[in-house]
């Protein structure tokens, strides 16, 4: 595995010299390989949003840098446009952010600028709207006449069109219902696994994050407390209830259960792992066959 | 006692399709349902189901285009009393940013108030006691936009006590909020409604905080799909999933490991309960 992005004592500061100065983000120091799907979770104001922002040049450090290939992307400012070519970030509710005529020139906004040519932004444009699971026939309507959920993901497009070696998506499910954030989940797994390409997700949903995280990294008052495999990181489930975080509650039962004595492994994720655990023990004792 | 009643609802958006007025697209399908006096009442079911249309119609905001919809026992499309409607019916939105208006938490409050004509001396006493119930008294002074957003969801709801509305309907007030934040403002609600007695309905798409509630409506495509207690409603895992709707992890197990042999006498919707009731098999 080789390492794609790194920051070094990566810290920012709001407000510098008034009343309001807030240490956002506080020395992060992670590295995060080609290829990784990483969920990032904190409360709110824990300074995650801030941190994906600094991780694609948008906000520039208040001390630290960001390393991409090897590259410190702050040292050429004029670099940093290319920069945001390649780490792709969608924000919080990114269907805010639709401005085109149709749906189809919003997302080709990002390719248009790369100055790609109109054949191949094209083909970038259905290629995006598929992966996003957008229609063929919404590509000519206008953003505003989508419902909440295929706005959302025309947004997404908008940035995957872009084909970005890593994609970050702030809070893609937030007020989704179950099956509009299902289907995300599932399209931004598959879009992963066709591409390759390295995906940061930000999300509240524990259980969003137990199902693609190959990796999860905690954000608690500006500082990364954790860095580690999600079942490492949702074994310490009070921990994670200190820093007002929760774990997905097949965990927290399992966990329970462990420590009253049930023969159960660390850190069981979902619950056809549970169901299955569980049913082992029970045939073990025959309860069942 | 019935508070909120919806008689065959139906309810269709004007001027979607004016060339075709048979190709309207009804949003409500006649919908009977209803809330009785103190009850905590959830709704779930997908976007689109009619959830936030159903409840649009609880304090007059929308008015049905067929049936009819009462609350107290005056008709929603009785225009003379509408402001009835709207005084006993307080609505919580989403986005706690898009409904606080003023620059200080206690004037915030005191808009509601305000603008029903209450005197000084008795808004004073609503404001405290709003940010009491909701445990955001001592960030009374503060400015709405540095607060969190289950601080700022709190004082939202509390601007709606200070008009003492006998109902609070909330649509999804926890989707942009933090598991903390979530919890606080689940708590508030719940204690508003076991403390003053105040009816609660609920929006969600959050399973989880529908199991603590006295009644489940599931809304599925403009129609009651079903509803009942939430042991009722969520030991129907299969059809709940059928329709691509969630069901907490605790049920979903037991109800997997049901189908395997193990017998439950119901099944359990929180933590505690699925611990308890694993462990007396287990150990």
């Amino acid at each position: 595995m080789s390492v794609l992005l790194r920051t070094e004592g990566l810290s920012f500061t709001y407000g510098i010299n008034t009343p309001f100065e807030k240490q956002a983000v506080k020395n992060v120091n992670i590295e995060i390989n080609k290829g990784e799907v990483i969920g990032v979770i904190g409360h709110t104001g824990s300074g995650k949003s801030t941190l994906m922002q600094m991780l694609n040049g948008l906000i520039t450090p208040t001390d630290g840098t960001v390393y991409l290939d090897g590259a410190d992307i702050f040292e050429n400012k004029k670099n940093l446009r290319q920069v945001r070519f390649k780490v792709g970030l969608v924000f919080q509710y990114p269907e805010n952010q639709l401005f085109e005529e149709t749906v189809r020139k919003d997302i080709s906004f990002g390719p248009r600028n790369m100055g790609l040519p109109a054949e191949a932004v094209d083909k970038r444009i259905r290629k995006a709207a598929k992966f996003a699971g957008l229609r063929e026939e919404l590509l000519d309507r206008s953003p505003f006449d989508l419902s909440g959920g295929e706005k959302r993901r025309a947004a997404i497009a908008g940035v995957i069109a872009m084909d970005p070696e890593i994609l970050i998506l702030d809070e893609p499910t937030a007020g989704l219902d179950p099956m509009g954030r299902d289907v995300l989940l599932e399209q931004i797994d598959a879009y992963h696994k066709s591409r390759g390409n390295t995906v940061l997700l930000v999300s509240h949903s524990m259980e969003d994050i137990a199902r693609i995280a190959d990796r999860v990294l905690v954000m608690y008052k500006g500082e990364c407390v954790m860095l580690d495999t999600p079942k490492a990181v949702f074994a310490r489930s009070d921990e994670l209830e200190q820093m007002g975080l929760r774990v997905p509650q097949i965990t927290k039962i399992t966990t329970m259960l462990r420590d009253m004595g049930v023969a159960l492994p660390e850190g069981i994720l979902t619950v056809d792992e549970a169901f299955e655990q569980i049913c082992g023990i029970l045939r073990k004792e025959g309860k069942i066959c | 006692m019935e508070f909120i009643q919806a008689e065959n609802l139906t309810f269709y958006y004007e001027g979607e399709d004016e060339e075709q007025p048979n190709n309207v697209k009804l949003v409500l399908k006649g919908v009977s349902v209803s809330v009785r006096k103190g009850e905590f009442v959830a709704v779930i079911g997908h976007n689109g189901s009619g959830k936030s249309t159903l409840s649009k119609h609880m304090n007059a905001i929308l008015l049905p285009t067929g049936g009819r919809m009462l609350v107290d026992g005056i008709d929603t499309n009785d225009e003379d009393r509408i402001y009835d409607v709207r005084r006993k019916v307080g609505l919580v939105l989403q986005n706690p940013d898009n409904q606080l208006v003023a620059s200080i938490v206690e004037e915030d409050v005191a808009f509601g108030p305000e603008n029903l004509g209450v005197e000084p001396s008795e808004i004073r006493r609503r404001v405290d006691s709003a940010l009491k119930a909701v445990d955001m008294y001592d960030y009374r002074h503060h400015a709405p936009h540095k607060l969190s957003g289950g601080q700022k969801q709190r004082v939202a709801i509390a601007g709606i006590l200070a008009m003492e509305p006998d109902c609070i309907v909330l649509d999804e007030p926890t989707a942009m909020l933090d598991p903390k934040g979530r919890e606080e403002v689940i708590s508030a609600i719940t204690r508003l409604n076991r403390e003053q007695s105040i009816t609660v309905v609920l929006i969600t798409h959050n399973m989880e905080e529908a199991v603590d509630c006295d009644r489940v409506i599931v809304m599925d495509s403009g129609k009651v799909l079903t509803e009942g207690t939430p042991v009722e409603v969520f030991s129907q895992v299969e059809r709940l999933r059928r329709h691509k709707l969630d069901v907490p992890q605790a049920t979903e197990l037991c109800s997997m490991l049901r189908g395997v042999g193990l017998s439950f006498k119901e099944l359990p919707l929180s933590t505690d309960e699925c611990v308890r009731m694993l462990s007396e098999v287990l150990l």
